[in-house]
């Protein structure tokens, strides 16, 4: 208490002293907390296997799950035949999120700009969005065979919609005054939607471009487990096939790895091009 | 009232030759037959100061929409420097409540954008310069690569100053342009907008809702009542120039700014 009294008299008993105190676990660093979170659930993990609890097909220890991590870990370093099944899992990612940004922001601009798509079309899409779009993978088989190709369609297709949406809500979110502005400077609508609408929509169409960046990877995904390939996802479906759990779990977590990978260059991109913008620079 | 010449619009201002000219202009909104503006006749003149101060619903946003070209009335003339006004234009300056400044844009590079929709980049990157000699002007010194977000309220507002000047518009319309403000910067703002408009030899309009602010800033006031929207009275400001705000403890101020509030007051009554 010492520290309050500086400024006050000699003689002010500590008690009458307002003093502001943080809660305990302000004080405590984040990547200790989250250190200490990871603790106790690999420490409930443990238990649960070593008790018995749950069947080892079922639940592997987090010992024989860390194993085969440095096993896949390995393969992956060495350049084997892992590594070239992640590497077709990126590009079909990669490619996915490419289509689905172009598709999307076309159709955000004809559906967010245009009276036409706003009423015709946007209709169509809200309906398409609603349905479960990963029952349209034995069709993308079926159209594009059991290569690359029906895996990337299926991305796209997933991650296509929150990008619309996000691109279509970002050129709706201008203001009266900016717009006034623009008419009275005499802008064309080119130039109203490339100088202000697009770049003041940035922070929603940045919104819908993460949602799509989650949904690419589960589409890929999908169109793996359901089409084969020589993805990581055909990895995944083999080795539980063979109930060898502990692979699974480590090719999960590999496989998350391009998940956040992506996510990150999203958001790397955000705050570079939205530098502006309050919220997404305080995240 | 005396000491203030209060009269219809047929008493003239003795300044420079007219600039705007507005002659019998209504506006009806034909969708809900409300007339929002019913035969209103104004002349701004070169480097005169107006400002429009009405209760809301009085039609002056009606009024300053159509000046700025955005709307065309129902009836009557709209003249700018001999041109008739058929919709936005480049001798048109404009300032909002907000500054409007987009906050991915550098200050310069905000104050240059009329220039660069326009004309294109080249010509804004030329009209930097200019830019520069503006920001001078407002005091803004040293700010132009720096983004918006880090201007404050009156900071922002003086580089929308310089945006709306970069064109060298014949008349500047301003829409409560620091009513957003609090009130010390507000007053600074108001007197660092007279030194700007007497140095430019500007004519501006400006909608206002603050009589005190209609009166230190203008040599006409134009009283407008609603329903539906009209001129009620032109009252001409008698205060020499250049004006201070100490100029708002005079007793021929308050006396202004009381018959102004009588005007707005027999407005509201009805």
């Amino acid at each position: 208490m010492s520290d309050a009294n500086l400024n006050t008299d000699e003689n002010v008993t500590p008690d009458t002293v307002w003093v502001e105190h943080t809660s305990f676990v302000d004080q405590i660093p984040r990547s200790i907390l989250m250190l200490f979170v990871f603790a106790v659930f690999v420490g409930l993990w443990q238990i649960a296997t070593s008790f018995n609890l749950v069947s080892s097909i079922v639940l592997p220890t987090p010992v024989e799950t860390f194993n085969d991590m440095i096993f896949v870990g390995k393969n992956l370093l060495t350049g084997d035949y892992m590594l070239s099944a992640l590497w077709i899992t990126t590009k079909e990612v990669i490619y996915g999120f490419a289509l689905a940004m172009a598709i999307g922001f076309s159709l955000g601009i004809l559906v967010g700009e245009t009276a036409f798509g706003e009423r015709a079309i946007m209709p169509y899409l809200v309906a398409l969005d609603t349905m479960p779009k990963v029952a349209f993978a034995p069709l993308f088989i079926a159209w594009l065979g059991f290569g690359i190709e029906s895996k990337v369609a299926l991305a796209a297709f997933i991650a296509t919609f929150p990008i619309v949406v996000g691109t279509a809500a970002g050129l709706h979110a201008t203001d009266e005054n900016s717009r006034m502005l623009f008419k009275t400077m005499g802008a064309s609508r080119l130039q109203t939607l490339f100088k202000m609408k697009l770049p003041m929509g940035l922070p929603q169409i940045f919104t819908g471009l993460k949602i799509g960046a989650v949904g690419v990877m589960a589409g890929a995904i999908t169109a793996e487990f359901l089409g084969g390939g020589k993805g990581f996802g055909e990895l995944i479906r083999v080795a539980a096939s063979q109930l060898n759990t502990p692979r699974v779990f480590s090719l999960i977590l590999y496989l998350s790895i391009l998940g956040l990978g992506l996510y990150a260059l999203v958001t790397f991109a955000q705050r570079r091009i939205v530098f502006w913008h309050r919220d997404t620079v305080s995240k | 009232m005396t000491t203030i010449s209060a009269a219809t619009s047929d008493v003239q201002p003795a300044l420079g030759a007219p600039v705007y000219e507005l002659t019998h202009v209504s506006k009806t909104y034909a969708r809900n037959r409300v007339i929002a503006l019913d035969d209103v006749s104004l002349t701004l003149r070169k480097g005169s100061f107006s400002s429009v101060i009405g209760s809301s619903g009085c039609g002056k946003s009606t009024l300053l929409k159509i000046m700025a070209g955005l709307i065309p009335p129902t009836k009557g003339r709209v003249v700018l420097q001999g041109k008739p006004v058929t919709g936005t234009r480049r001798d048109i300056g404009m300032m909002f409540q907000q500054a409007t400044l987009f906050p991915w844009r550098t200050t310069i590079e905000n104050i240059v954008l009329p220039i660069e929709i326009r004309d294109g980049r080249a010509a804004a990157e030329k009209a930097k310069e200019k830019a520069r000699a503006l920001l001078d002007i407002v005091g803004l010194n040293g700010f132009e690569d720096v983004f918006p977000n880090e201007l404050s309220g009156g900071m922002a507002q003086r580089a929308s100053i310089c945006r709306m000047l970069i064109t060298e518009p014949a008349v500047l319309l301003l829409d409560e342009p620091f009513s957003a403000l609090d009130e010390l910067s507000r007053d600074m703002m108001n007197m660092e907008l007279q030194r700007i408009c007497t140095e430019q030899n500007a004519t501006a309009f400006l909608v206002t809702h603050s009589i005190q602010e209609a009166v230190i800033l203008s040599d006409d006031i134009y009283v407008m009542k609603p329903r539906p929207g009209r001129l009620a009275e032109v009252v001409t400001v008698d205060l020499p120039r250049p004006r201070t705000l100490d100029m708002m403890t005079t007793p021929k101020f308050g006396e202004t700014v009381n018959y102004i509030r009588g005007l707005l007051d027999k407005g509201e009554a009805m």
